[in-house]
C-alpha cells in the first residue's frame, strides 16, 4: 500500500526548548488523496506542515516523496521535487504584483510559462493579475499563496488553514477547486478547523493534540472517539 | 536581455556623455567623482535596491579596492587595467568573506557592515603592515599616474554596472530579488534559492564598489587609507540612490545628478553643512518619499525604468 504513496513521512519530531511541538506523527499520501488534519489551537499543524515542507528540519524521523529520501532539503528543492504548501498567515510577495507572484513560481521550479496563466485562471485571480499583491485582501491572498503553490507544478500540496476568513459562498468554491486539484492526481494534506469545510473535501482525517496523533480514520468516526471529543470539548 | 531601445540608450549613452564632457567642462576631477558616485550609488542599488540590505560600510569594498589595485601595481608591476580588475576582485573575495553578514537583517546588517569596514581600514592602516600597505603613510601610484585613461575606464565601468541594474530590472533574478526582500520563506517555497540570490547582488555589489575604487586610486594616484575608507563615500551614495528612488534605473542616475550637482555648486564652501543636511534628508526620505523622486514621476503616471 504505502509503497504507492507520493509522500511518505515516518516519525517526525520537533522540539523547541521543552516543547515538543511535534512528536512522532507519521502518514502517507497517495496521488489524488485528500487527508485532513485537525486539532485544537497550538496542537502542531503548522509545525508539521513546515517540517514536511522543509521550513523547519526534524530532529527526528524522515520525509520521502516518492521512495526518495528528503528529509533536510531546502524548501526550494523540494518546491522542484513537486512538493508544495500555502501559509496560514499568507506570504505573497506584496511589492509585485499578482502575474509576477505567481510567474516567478513556474520560472524557478522550471514549469512552462502558461503554468501560471492556468493557476491565475484556476484561482480565478486572472482579472487581478496587474494589482500589486499587498493591495490585495487576506482572502485574495490565500488565494495568491494557492496559485503560487500551484503555479510550481505540484504533486503535493499541503494547505494550511485555507478556509480561515473566508465568506460561505467562497468556501464552497475553494472545496470545488480542491477537489477538482485531486481530481488531476495532486495529493492533498488540508489543515482546517472549519469541519463543515473539510467533510465537503474527504472523510480520511489525522487528528493531532499536543505534537501527537491522537486518531485517525474517518471524519465521522472521529466525532464519536472519547479523546478527540475530550480534546475539543472538554479541554 | 535589452528589451527597449531605452535601456540600451542608458547603458551606452552616459559612459558616452561622460567620456565627451570634459571637452565642454573643464573641471575633469570633478566629472570623475561624478562618475565614481554615480557607479557607487548604483552598487548600492543592486543590493538595497533590490534586496533591501542597506550596506553602510559599502565602501569598505571600494577602499578594498583601491588597496588591491595599488598592491598590484606596486608589488606585481601589472598594467594598471588589470590592476583595476584585480581590485574588483579583492572587493569580491572581502564579499564572500563577509557573506555571512546576510543572515542578519534591517539595521543589525547595516551596522555590522560599518564595522566590518572599519576593520578592515584598521587593518590596513595599520603600522605593522608599513611593509605591504604603507600603513597609515598612503600608497603613491606615480608609475601608471593617467588621468585620461583612468578617466576613460570609468565611464566604461559606469556603463557596466548600468547594464547590471537593467538586466536586474528586466530579469527574472531581479524580481527574485525583490520576492527574497518581501517575504524569504515563501520565495523558498517558490523555488528560489534564497541563499544563492543575496549572494549574487552581494558579489555584484560588491564587485563594483571594489573596480571603482581601483579606478579611483589610478586617478587620483597618491592617497592615505582614510582617503579611500572614509565613511562618508558610503553615506553619499546612500542618501543620492535614497533620493533618486532605489530599485529602478533612472532614480541614482538622477539622484547622483541632483545631489552631487548641489553639492558642488554650494557644498565646497560650506561642506559641514552637507553633512548635517544630507543626514536630515536620509531620515526625511526613508518617512516620506522612501522610494525617491522617481516614485513622483510614477504617480504621474510615467512607466520608470
Ligand atoms: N518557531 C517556533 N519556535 C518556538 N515555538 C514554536 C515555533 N513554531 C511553533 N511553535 C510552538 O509549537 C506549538 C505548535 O504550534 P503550531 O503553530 O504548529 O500549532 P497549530 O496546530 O498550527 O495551531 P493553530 O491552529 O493555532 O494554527 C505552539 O505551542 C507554538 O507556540
Ligand atoms: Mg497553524
Amino acid at each position: 500500500m504505502s509503497s504507492e504513496a507520493v509522500l511518505t513521512a515516518r516519525d517526525l519530531g520537533i522540539s523547541f526548548g521543552n516543547l515538543k511541538a511535534v512528536d512522532g506523527i507519521s502518514l502517507d499520501l497517495k496521488p489524488g488523496e485528500i487527508m485532513g488534519l485537525v486539532g485544537p489551537n497550538g496542537s502542531g499543524k503548522t509545525t508539521l506542515v513546515n517540517l514536511v515542507s522543509g521550513l523547519y528540519r526534524p530532529d527526528r524521523g524522515e520525509v520521502r516523496l516518492g521512495g526518495r529520501k528528503v528529509t533536510g532539503l531546502a524548501p526550494h528543492h523540494l518546491a522542484r521535487l513537486g512538493l508544495n504548501r500555502t501559509f496560514q498567515v499568507p506570504k505573497p510577495f506584496h511589492t509585485l504584483t499578482v502575474r509576477e507572484n505567481v510567474e516567478l513560481a513556474a520560472f524557478y521550479t522550471r514549469q512552462e510559462p502558461h503554468t501560471a496563466e492556468k493557476a491565475l485562471e484556476f484561482t480565478e485571480l486572472a482579472p487581478l493579475a496587474d494589482r500589486l499583491a499587498g493591495s490585495l485582501n487576506v482572502g485574495q491572498q490565500k488565494l495568491l499563496d494557492l496559485a503560487r503553490a500551484l503555479a510550481t507544478g505540484p504533486r503535493i500540496l499541503l494547505v494550511d488553514e485555507l478556509g480561515a476568513g473566508l465568506g460561505p459562498m467562497e468556501l464552497d468554491q475553494v472545496a470545488a477547486k480542491l477537489l477538482e486539484l485531486a481530481g488531476t492526481g495532486v495529493a492533498l494534506l488540508v489543515v482546517e478547523h472549519l469541519l463543515a469545510f473539510l467533510n465537503q473535501l474527504t472523510s480520511r482525517v489525522l487528528v493531532m493534540n499536543a505534537g501527537t496523533r491522537i486518531f485517525e480514520g474517518k471524519l465521522a468516526a472521529a466525532a464519536e472517539d472519547p479523546l478527540v471529543v475530550e480534546v475539543f470539548l472538554g479541554g | 536581455m535589452f528589451r527597449k531601445p531605452l535601456d540600451l540608450g542608458l547603458v551606452v549613452l552616459i559612459p558616452v556623455l561622460f567620456a565627451l564632457a570634459p571637452l565642454a567642462y573643464n573641471n575633469q576631477l570633478l566629472l570623475f567623482n561624478a562618475m565614481v558616485f554615480l557607479a557607487l550609488a548604483q552598487g548600492i542599488n543592486i543590493i538595497y535596491g533590490f534586496t533591501g540590505y542597506l550596506p553602510f560600510g559599502y565602501v569598505g569594498f571600494f577602499g578594498a579596492g583601491a588597496y588591491g589595485a595599488s598592491l598590484t601595481v606596486m608589488f606585481l608591476h601589472l598594467p594598471a587595467p588589470v590592476a583595476v580588475l584585480l581590485g574588483g576582485l579583492t572587493a569580491l573575495a572581502l564579499g564572500l568573506v563577509l557573506s555571512p553578514l546576510l543572515r542578519l537583517s534591517g539595521v543589525y546588517f547595516a551596522i555590522a557592515s560599518l564595522a566590518a569596514s572599519e576593520a578592515v581600514y584598521y587593518v590596513i592602516a595599520n603600522p605593522g603592515l608599513v611593509n605591504i600597505t604603507k600603513g597609515p603613510y598612503g600608497v603613491s601610484l606615480d608609475r601608471v599616474y593617467s588621468p585620461e585613461f583612468s578617466y576613460l575606464v570609468m565611464a566604461v565601468i559606469v556603463g557596466l554596472v548600468t547594464a547590471v541594474v537593467v538586466y536586474l530590472k528586466r530579469s527574472h533574478l531581479g524580481l527574485s530579488l525583490k520576492a527574497v526582500r518581501d517575504d524569504p520563506l515563501s520565495s523558498e517555497t517558490a523555488g528560489i534559492d534564497v541563499k544563492r540570490q543575496r549572494m549574487l547582488a552581494w558579489s555584484w555589489s560588491a564587485l563594483f564598489a571594489g573596480l571603482t575604487g581601483a579606478v579611483f586610486a589610478w586617478q587620483i594616484s597618491v592617497f592615505y587609507p582614510g582617503t579611500v575608507f572614509d565613511p562618508s563615500i558610503s553615506i553619499f551614495a546612500i542618501v543620492f540612490t535614497l533620493f533618486g528612488g532605489a530599485g529602478t534605473v533612472l532614480g541614482p542616475i538622477l539622484g547622483t545628478v541632483v545631489l552631487y550637482g548641489v553639492y558642488n555648486l554650494i557644498g565646497i564652501t560650506e561642506p559641514q553643512y552637507f553633512q548635517l543636511i544630507y543626514g536630515v534628508l536620509i531620515m526625511v526620505l526613508v518617512l516620506f518619499l522612501p522610494e525617491g523622486i522617481v516614485s513622483l514621476l510614477k504617480r504621474g503616471g510615467a512607466n520608470v525604468l
